[in-house]
């Protein structure tokens, strides 16, 4: 396993960092341990399952235009959209994976959650009313607003591919070893239902349905990590001071595990994973194309606040969990192997204490939700795909903006099914590989890439297409090249002896380089074209500003 | 390119003049600057003081007790992240739709 309970090496604990928002890939790595056929856990998943197909052949009644197929019809309530934010974040990786740390590391699993919470207000204060206002169905939308549409539909369109395929890869991956943890299913069968699974809610059900089963998921999830939470302060008489210092008894690393332990000991690294986590967020096209399936920029704001106050009660609860963990699965011979090691690894801490809390029953319900949360995930992955393939190059850059709507969306669902076997394939084909850095690389991407030229996009007058084209493909280069010279790639996947570049992210540089590039390219392109689209600039700052003109609910 | 026919041009041209629009961009875009401050500030030095002075964040809330001071200000620097957010949530749903509203209004009569 990655971590042993005394392992605080600050690479160990940011490699799960990265790689935690999907399925803590790295959790998982290498051989597991199948478990005997989980029934329970099977018949309420097949519950979920039913459920939501349910929704998906009611939503696909609903679904006719293109603005229904890609955005819901922008019915969707600032209330609802936050919980399904809330849900893309709540991965059975962040349930999982950050419990664990806080099982091994304590306090640290603290610090790590905050990373992802607090780039919620940056995003809520500086891009997503305008990117509501602006946008119809993609990101890219709003990024070629008044530049280039082909040049910049073209880079977004990579910038997104590129994301999706590396989260969805690690993703599937992940969903393969841990259903043979939680259910003793075959990987290969694990990897068939995700990939069939995901291709049935967006092919038939849409935007309407991929939020519903995120947003049932999240609900599910948020109940079940309440009630572990709830009687984990039940046992300590609701007395934080009595759950701590229980904990602290019985931890190895004793009184420790109070403090910051190794996590973030170099600033480099530490402002690194700071700026890939925070602005990384705000470049995620799963992510951002959730802000076009509310009415106006009124709701797009309730959402984000909806979606902060739900990942931050979240973390708390994972947080209490990860110490419940300590008390009752470290202390029980039950969840242990003969070593002493916890069975499953310790990213299997939080499966054991619903054991310990609820019973079998229990067990079975959060192992039937951990599943739920891995399809509900992918299915927006794949949505965002391929609007990226239909939307972006096909609409945008093939057809010039002239695309039959009816013909788009077919060649959206073509591509769907197309990730769904590429999905499968890769899935099993990177079963023995180690993937824990492609969900490094994705956030890297989408804070190098993505984040600067939508965000310059909004913001800067003068930024051109040159600029956004160039300095964005910079930005994209910078942050794969690094991440390949760095230790996740170069060394623990390649097998050189030391790392050309010496830490873990390359956000920091990457995305100086993004910015540099940006500009330098943009205040140095004196075209009768750049001249043009400064001009444009002003309608859309109005636009962006009031909402005149945008896509709203009904005028799609 | 954004397609803008001469009626657009002139509206958007008439909300750039218009006094109470320049006093939303100038309000919503001054709060939202301060917000973001303030929570990257309190984030990085959350980050700062875990990398340079990592013992304040262990020393226990009082002698003889096991709960450090990392517990509250984690919780805290969550709960700051929520707050924050609601309060710009209230005042862009109140008083800036509110000036946008009439923004909208004075360009179209």
């Amino acid at each position: 396993m990655m971590f042993g309970r005394s392992s605080r090496s600050l690479t160990g604990l940011a490699l799960l960092a990265l790689s935690f928002p999907v399925l803590s890939a790295d959790a998982i790595t290498g051989e597991v341990s199948k478990r005997d056929i989980n029934i329970p856990a099977i018949i309420m998943f097949l519950f979920f399952v039913a459920a939501t197909l349910y929704i998906t052949w009611w939503a696909s009644k609903k679904n006719q235009t293109a603005a229904d197929y890609y955005a819901a019809g922008g019915k969707i309530t600032g209330f609802q959209n936050g919980l399904a934010i809330s849900g893309d974040f709540m991965s059975a990786a962040s349930f999982l994976g950050i419990s664990a740390l806080v099982f091994t590391s304590g306090y640290d699993g603290l610090i790590y959650s905050m990373g992802f919470l607090v780039g919620w207000p940056i995003i809520m204060f500086l891009i997503a009313e305008r990117l509501r206002n602006l946008g119809r169905y993609t990101f890219a939308d709003v990024a070629s607003f008044r530049l280039g549409k082909r040049p910049v539909r073209t880079l977004s369109a990579f910038g997104s591919l590129a994301v999706v395929a590396l989260y969805l890869i690690a993703q599937v991956v992940g969903a393969g070893k841990l259903i043979q943890l939680l259910f003793g299913l075959n990987y290969e069968i694990a990897v068939v239902a995700v990939g069939v699974l995901m291709v049935c809610y967006v092919l038939f059900g849409g935007m309407l349905a991929t939020t519903w089963v995120q947003m049932i998921k999240a609900a599910l999830l948020l109940f079940g990590a309440t009630f572990m939470a709830v009687m984990v302060l039940m046992h300590v008489d609701f007395s934080a001071e009595a759950l701590f210092s229980e904990a602290v008894a019985v931890h190895d690393n004793g009184a420790s595990i109070m403090s910051p332990g190794g996590l973030v000991k170099d600033p480099i690294s530490a402002i690194s994973l700071g700026l890939a986590l925070m602005f990384g967020t705000a470049g995620l096209p799963h992510i951002l194309m959730r802000f076009f399936t509310v009415g106006d920029a009124r709701e797009a704001r309730k959402s984000v606040f909806v979606a902060t106050g739900f990942i931050g009660y979240f973390y708390i609860l994972t947080f209490i969990i990860g110490f419940g963990a300590i008390i009752l699965v470290s202390t029980n011979p039950e969840f242990m192997n003969v070593d002493g090691s916890i069975i499953g690894g310790t990213n299997m801490v939080a499966v054991h204490l619903a054991d310990a809390v609820g019973g079998s029953v229990f067990l079975g319900f959060i192992s039937a939700v951990a599943f739920a949360t891995i399809l509900a995930v992918v299915a927006g992955l794949a949505l965002a795909g391929a609007s990226a393939i239909s939307h972006d190059l096909y609409a945008g850059v093939i057809m010039k903006d002239n695309a039959d709507e009816a013909k788009e969306v077919r060649i959206s669902k073509i591509t769907v099914l197309i990730l769904g076997i590429v999905a499968i394939v890769l899935g099993i084909a990177f079963e023995q590989q180690n993937v824990a850095f492609m969900v490094g690389l994705a956030f890297s991407i989408a804070a190098s890439c993505n984040f600067p030229v939508l965000l310059l996009s909004m913001y800067w007058k003068r930024l051109t297409t040159r600029g956004a084209v160039l300095g964005g493909g910079l930005g994209l280069l910078t942050a794969i090249t690094l991440m390949v010279l760095g230790p996740t790639v170069w060394v623990k996947v390649l097998g050189h002896a030391e790392p050309v570049y010496p830490y873990d992210y390359p956000a920091l540089f990457s995305m100086a380089v993004a910015f540099i590039g940006i500009w330098l390219f943009s205040v140095t392109d004196h075209s009768r074209q750049a001249k043009d689209e400064a001009l444009l600039f002003d309608a859309q700052f109005v636009r962006s500003q009031t909402g005149l003109g945008a896509h709203g609910a009904v005028d799609h | 390119m954004a397609k803008l026919d001469d009626r657009d041009v002139q509206r958007w041209q008439n909300i750039e003049q218009n006094p109470r629009f320049k006093e939303l961009v100038a309000k919503r875009g001054r709060f939202a600057m301060m917000l973001s401050l303030i929570m990257m500030g309190l984030y990085f030095s959350f980050i700062l003081l875990i990398a340079f002075a990592p013992q304040v964040l262990g020393t226990p809330l009082a002698p003889g007790m096991t709960t450090t001071w990392g517990i509250p200000i984690g919780l805290g620097l969550i709960a700051s992240a929520i707050v924050l957010t609601g309060i710009y949530v209230r005042r862009a749903n109140g008083e800036f739709d509110r000036l946008t509203v009439q923004v909208l209004k004075e360009v179209q009569s």
